[in-house]
């Protein structure tokens, strides 16, 4: 008698999703497969794979064995019928939405973004003449209030970057299906492990995998999930439900279903913009991702500390941790993140641009760069940094003040952390004092 | 939803266009190329991918292990019955082909009913290529 199949638990999956040992050898661990193409068996299969008539590797710049492992692990955590993996997480989202919208489009982003994001947002809109409407995603009313028939998209972060703001997913996917369009959420921050926003009603997963999922800081990659449920046949996208020029008036929605917009991105716009993964950093994001939940739970505990005892110190204003206590956010951690907030959070130090600049250069432990989601303890100033091209307006829409400093924390003795961190702020008050 | 895509010899897929762009000849060409006999039924056409066509499953001689659909959701209760009355093993409504009505008569009749799958994705599930694509296909193991 058959044995009904078993509902794997997330640890499982986090280490075994998409990846069997390798058929011929035995190898445990993922081959890299680090070949530019792939032998046909015959015209016919050639042939089959080029028209999409049968799946099959063809070339890496369109799909490869090492990095279709990463795909499917990360579609599989997300709970999406698939995923298509980029060279980075800016490279995914400029994927997507190349693939979704049409010129005169306009798409639904909240206010509150990463830095790097909303100017590639901008960019996209002068050139592919689609117009932004900016969503300040805290009030209950915003997402209603910017949607219009030609909206296209909604998108937001799961935790702002760097304000830490979280999205009411239910909320914005409830609109977003009112006007015919899809959720997308870039749930970089969250990890599918803290939150996995598809079960919430969100449509399409963005993922910069450089952070939380490679874990170690090693690796530049992006990623598309969909969730497969929404209708692209709704009349208002035509582009995935129309005749295909690339794939001589193939119907990429009514041909593949649910897969169907996977299919376009990655037999079109990944094949056109040619911004592929490597194989190798496949094989990194694997490593990064059988240790996910293991390293989330202490990174999240670690924040959680590190913020409690920010709070507490002189010289320090806000503290954006939207799991503390009295957080803004609060409910909607309960909610959407119960297992955590991430580890990514930003504060305020009282003593402003000139603080800001002699706490970053009185840290010792903590790294001054320009990422997140390590081992390591980051450190960054995002007025001075990632949020450099915005202007004091679009600065002050994504929560950053000119005081504000951005943590990542990671997987250190708390202690050390503090420590480190107890310096910074005697320096940003001795800069005051002095100033 | 395994056994059937794994145990079928004979599919039956009504519906199949002639046009190679349709979703209907992508299947049909696939479970050929994957060793599978496709009847194709269809009023409107005489041959397609090399085989002969059957207006309908009623004009089909053979046993059909699956009967495929790509139809509007209206036409499946009528193919449902006739499902039964020739004694086809299965009966798989293809993603967008949703009609409670035909799958309940299919049922009734003792045939295992597949509803919104595709039958091409399905076998690639099984088989493994579909995973090349970055699908989901929801095999867990670490044998080899």
């Amino acid at each position: 008698m058959d044995e009904a199949p078993r509902d794997f638990g997330f640890n499982t999956r986090a280490v075994h999703a998409g990846q069997r040992p390798d058929p011929y050898t035995g190898a445990s661990a993922t081959p890299i497969y680090q070949t530019a193409g792939f032998v046909f068996d015959d015209t016919e299969s050639a042939s089959a794979y080029f028209n999409l008539q049968e799946y099959g590797n063809v070339y890496s710049r369109i799909m490869n064995p090492t990095v279709a492992a990463f795909e499917e692990r990360l579609a599989n955590l997300e709970g999406g019928v698939g995923s298509v993996a980029f060279a980075s997480g800016l490279a995914a989202q400029a994927g997507l939405f190349f693939a979704l919208l049409e010129p005169g489009d306009r798409i639904a982003v909240a206010k509150a973004l990463y830095g790097g994001s909303t100017a590639q947002l901008n960019h996209l809109a002068r050139k592919l003449q689609i117009t932004v409407d900016w969503v300040d995603m805290d009030d209950p009313d915003g997402w209603r209030r910017s949607v219009t028939t030609e909206t296209k998209a909604l998108f937001a972060e799961t935790i702002a970057n760097p304000g830490g703001n979280v999205l009411d997913i239910s909320l914005a996917a409830a609109v977003a299906h009112e006007v015919g369009a899809p959720l997308v959420v870039d749930n970089t921050f969250a990890t599918p492990y803290l939150c996995r926003p598809l079960e919430f009603g969100a449509d399409l997963i963005i993922h910069s995998a450089t952070k939380f999922l490679a874990g170690n800081g090693t690796t530049i990659a992006g990623a598309v999930v969909d969730s497969g449920t929404f209708d692209w046949s709704n009349g208002r996208f035509p582009s995935i439900a129309d005749p295909s020029t690339a794939y001589h008036g193939l119907k990429f929605h009514e041909t593949f279903g649910v897969y169907g917009l996977l299919m376009k991105l990655r037999s079109e716009t990944l094949r056109d913009f040619g911004a592929v993964l490597a194989p190798f950093n496949a094989f990194l994001l694997l490593l990064g991702i059988e240790s996910l939940v293991v390293r989330m739970d202490r990174h999240v505990a670690n924040a959680l500390a590190v913020a409690e005892w920010l709070r507490e110190q002189p010289g320090v204003g806000a503290v954006r941790h939207p799991a503390l206590p009295d957080s803004p956010y609060r409910q909607l951690v309960e909610r959407y993140l119960p297992a955590g907030a991430g580890s990514v959070f930003s504060f305020d130090l009282e003593s402003g641009r000139e603080g800001g600049r002699c706490f970053i250069e009185a840290l010792s432990l903590w790294s001054h760069l320009a990422n997140v989601g390590d081992t390591k303890s980051l450190v960054i100033h995002p007025a001075s940094t990632t949020h450099r091209q915005l202007s004091d307006d679009e600065l002050a829409a994504s929560g950053v003040a000119p005081g504000t400093v951005r943590l990542s924390v990671g997987l250190e003795d708390v202690g050390d952390l503090v420590w480190d961190l107890e310096r910074g702020l005697r320096a940003a008050r001795g800069s005051a004092v002095t100033a | 939803m395994q056994e059937i895509v794994l145990n079928a010899h004979t599919v039956a897929i009504v519906g199949l266009s002639a046009s190679e762009l349709r979703a209907s000849h992508f299947v049909g060409y696939y479970l050929q190329r994957h060793g599978y006999r496709v009847i194709p039924v269809n009023p409107n056409e005489e041959r397609v991918l090399g085989e002969q066509v059957y207006p309908s499953l009623r004009d089909v001689p053979d046993h059909i292990d699956v009967v495929d659909v790509f139809r509007d959701p209206a036409a499946v209760p009528d193919i449902a019955r006739e499902a039964v009355e020739v004694g086809a093993g299965a009966l798989w409504l293809q993603f967008g082909v949703i009609s409670p009505e035909g799958a309940r008569i299919a049922q009734e009749g003792g045939l295992a009913v597949v509803m919104d799958r595709c039958l091409k994705v399905e076998h690639a599930r099984l088989l493994g290529r579909m995973h090349w694509m970055g699908f989901d296909t929801g095999v867990i193991a670490g044998s080899r």
